[in-house]
């Protein structure tokens, strides 16, 4: 682009429309949980529950299943915003899965925790038995979410059935459900990559700092950047060097990319995703296995 | 900045995801990565040109087949708007999932192959849109390079179009004729060379060019409470609000309202978004009211201004579109569910089920099956604080949730 782009303004309509899909969850489940991965689309979330349950405190508590290849900025960030929202955090750890012998850790050097936190995501399902778990996926981030509903209903197993969703019709939510089953609902299901950006502009809301601009040991596999860290199995000729970049998406430090960029600001970030040549999943290592990734991983309980 | 909520709908091969990938292509919405993959995908299949097409069709087994099973959502955006597309499936055992897609649509781009014609699925669209009360439809008429771009194929759909809708019962329904190409771009953003007969506009600036005031803020005011926010905290101890979307009208501090279904009355104390206090709400917004006097309202209860009470209806008549596979009978129970109301009804009485292909009814039917409308009657545990869906969609509608399976099994419209 050669002029900068301007910057929209965030349609409120998808506001008003997500706080009642917030209310719909407390009011019909018993026992609903919001997951918290400490990205910016579960840092939305809980702006979206502090807004719709104000000013009485969010009704569930935040639940991070934490697969021990976070950045560590994330993790003081989620500490601080549990602090300041006065919300309830329950962390339940892969590490655990595994040495419960649960899972089995990847090898290899794409090796990740990704898909082994659907295990640990059931268990505390089961343990703490929530009907409802909140998340903050989009349509716009991958076509297999693209199809799910907002009420998505799963199995005893967790398992999501593409071809037997429920009709969902106009805003009238239907969360009744069966001993066993649970629902994960997506009260963002609507919203852009760049509506939750310039939503959190006008917000004027708080996001971890490996969102900017920052320099950082990494190392460059398949035309990607990618963070250096001790969780990352590396060749020989992978050699780590320092580089100016920010992250465009959050998730663990093993599949999570880095993009080479200098904005240390939100202006500069929207401006950079209006003008970006690749997709927010394009970084991500989780999705592209295969170009059923998603679809694959949902059907096995992933969120 | 504006959101506008499309439908699409088209018989198999009438060329709707090639139709929605050239849209996103022309408004530069496909991102370099994803118009790589599937031009890798495209070679793989053995086509020599980039099958857009492939952009939509998300789950395995639609790729598997060729088809659209259920309803992708996509969405993109021009300088002044977001649009946000409903894919929907077009084959009839799917009609559910076009339904399901097409409830929050403003607009229906129905899609028709410029070869064939009005076919069975065009007939089930249309209705679908005239049943649901869409305002605008714009009659795609695609395909027009295999027809060498005749104007006589387009006047004699368009005929044929102009004939169902002379028997259609919403008429102040818009239809936008727009002939078209998706394969090569032919009035999608811009208008066409090959169709210089045609002067109308391209899809797209049809779409940019509508002018959306729906009304609803002049509705009476209908606030269904979803959720009572209690915090019993030091600094709220005695703060009761009561929290919902304003689906229609508007409501303003100070109004005098009537809680339905007690009848009580009171006055709005205030009216908050988060922390802010706002004098007035408009229809849509998510809001916490507060009352000046202390009255039973709860979840599934309504608030309404005093000089405009809607009647609570125990016996319900409506159009009813079955989506499960147990078919609707006379005699059965459900739970009907309009807004954030949820009341035992019975099926008293199954009037006539509807052709959608020649609108004839079909009187005395036994059940409604899958995918079929009907007319029923209903009979309700408690009152429902319903208006006609002609008058009012957001108040004027609800669901039935079978109790034995806790499905939708249907959606009904108040006529």
């Amino acid at each position: 682009m050669s002029q900068a782009a301007s910057i929209p303004a965030f349609p409120r309509m998808l506001e008003d429309e997500s706080i009642y899909i917030m209310r719909e969850v407390a009011a019909q489940f018993e026992k609903p949980a919001l997951l918290f991965s400490g990205g910016k689309d579960s840092i939305t979330l809980v702006r979206l529950a502090q807004k719709a349950f104000w000013p009485g405190k969010i009704p569930f508590p935040l639940v991070h299943v934490d697969t021990g290849h976070n950045f560590p900025e994330t993790i003081r960030f989620r500490d601080q915003l549990v602090k300041e929202t006065g919300a309830e955090l329950i962390v339940r750890y892969v590490q655990d899965s595994i040495n419960a012998g649960k899972v089995k850790e990847e090898t290899g050097k794409y090796a990740s925790r990704n898909t082994l936190q659907t295990v640990t995501l059931l268990d505390t399902i089961e343990e703490f038995k929530f009907d409802a778990c909140i998340g903050g996926a989009r349509r716009d981030e991958e076509k297999a979410r693209a199809k799910e509903r907002i009420f998505s209903v799963r199995d005893d197993f967790g398992q999501w059935d593409p071809k037997k969703q429920r009709p969902e019709l106009f805003d009238m939510l239907n969360g009744k459900i069966n001993i066993g089953e649970n629902v994960r609902v997506f009260p963002i299901s609507n919203w852009t990559e760049l509506d939750v950006w310039t939503y959190i502009k006008e917000e004027k809301m708080n996001i971890p700092s490996i969102y900017y601009t920052h320099q950082r040991q990494v190392i460059e596999r398949d035309g990607m950047i990618w963070p250096f860290s001790d969780f990352l199995n590396t060749t020989d000729d992978e050699v780590p060097f320092e580089e100016t970049v920010r992250f465009r998406t959050v998730g663990d430090m093993t599949c999570t990319a880095a993009v080479a960029s200098t904005a240390n600001n939100i202006d500069d970030i929207i401006r950079e995703i209006l003008s970006a040549k690749i997709s927010e999943r394009g970084a991500r290592m989780d999705d592209k296995r295969s170009e059923a990734a998603m679809e694959q991983r949902k059907k096995e309980g992933y969120f | 900045m504006d959101i506008v909520r499309i439908a699409t709908a088209g018989s198999v091969d009438d060329g709707k995801s090639t139709l929605i990938g050239r849209l996103l292509f022309e408004t530069n919405s496909i991102t370099q990565d994803k118009l790589e993959a599937i031009e890798r995908a495209s070679k793989r299949r053995g086509v020599d040109y980039t099958d857009l097409s492939l952009l939509t069709d998300g789950l395995i087994a639609e790729r598997e087949q060729g088809i659209t099973i259920d309803v992708a959502h996509i969405y993109f955006s021009t300088p002044t708007r977001k649009y946000i597309i409903a894919d929907t499936p077009g084959h009839f055992e799917y009609t559910r999932n076009m339904i399901t897609g097409a409830s929050n649509a403003q607009v229906a781009i129905i899609l028709i192959d410029a070869r064939n014609g009005i076919v069975e699925q065009t007939h089930r669209h249309f209705y679908i849109t005239q049943l649901l009360r869409i305002p605008y439809v714009v009659v795609c008429i695609n395909k027009m390079d295999l027809v060498n771009y005749a104007e006589s194929a387009y006047n004699e759909i368009r005929q044929q179009f102009d004939e169902l809708f002379a028997k259609a019962n919403y008429r102040e329904q818009q239809l936008q004729f727009i002939p078209a190409s998706s394969l090569y771009g032919d009035n999608i953003s811009s208008r066409s060379a090959s169709i210089p007969w045609y002067d109308g506009p391209s899809l797209l600036e049809y779409l940019e060019s509508i002018e959306w005031h729906t009304g609803e803020n002049q509705l009476p005011a209908r606030f269904p409470v979803q959720y009572v926010v209690r915090p019993k905290s030091a600094q709220w101890h005695d703060f009761r609000g009561f929290a919902g979307k304003l689906t229609s009208g508007m409501l303003h501090k100070g109004e005098e309202v009537v809680a339905l279904p007690s009848g009580q009355s009171s006055t709005i104390a205030s009216i908050q978004r988060f922390e802010e206090e706002a004098d007035q709400a408009e229809s849509g917004d998510s809001i916490v009211i507060t009352l000046a006097d202390e009255i039973d309202l709860s979840r599934g209860d309504m608030l309404v201004p005093k000089s405009q009470v809607p009647e609570g209806l125990k016996e319900i008549s409506a159009q009813v579109c079955w989506l499960d596979h147990q078919p609707l009978k006379t005699g059965k129970n459900y739970l009907l569910q309009h807004g954030s109301n949820r009341v035992k009804a019975k099926v008293t009485n199954l009037f006539s089920s509807i052709n959608v292909t020649d609108y004839q009814t079909i009187e005395g039917v036994a059940e409604i099956g899958l995918n079929e409308i009907g007319y029923v009657s209903l009979k309700t545990a408690k009152p429902v604080n319903a208006d006609l869906y002609a008058v009012n969609k957001h108040n004027g509608r609800f669901i039935l949730i079978d109790e034995s399976s806790n499905n939708t099994v249907g959606v009904g419209f108040i006529g």
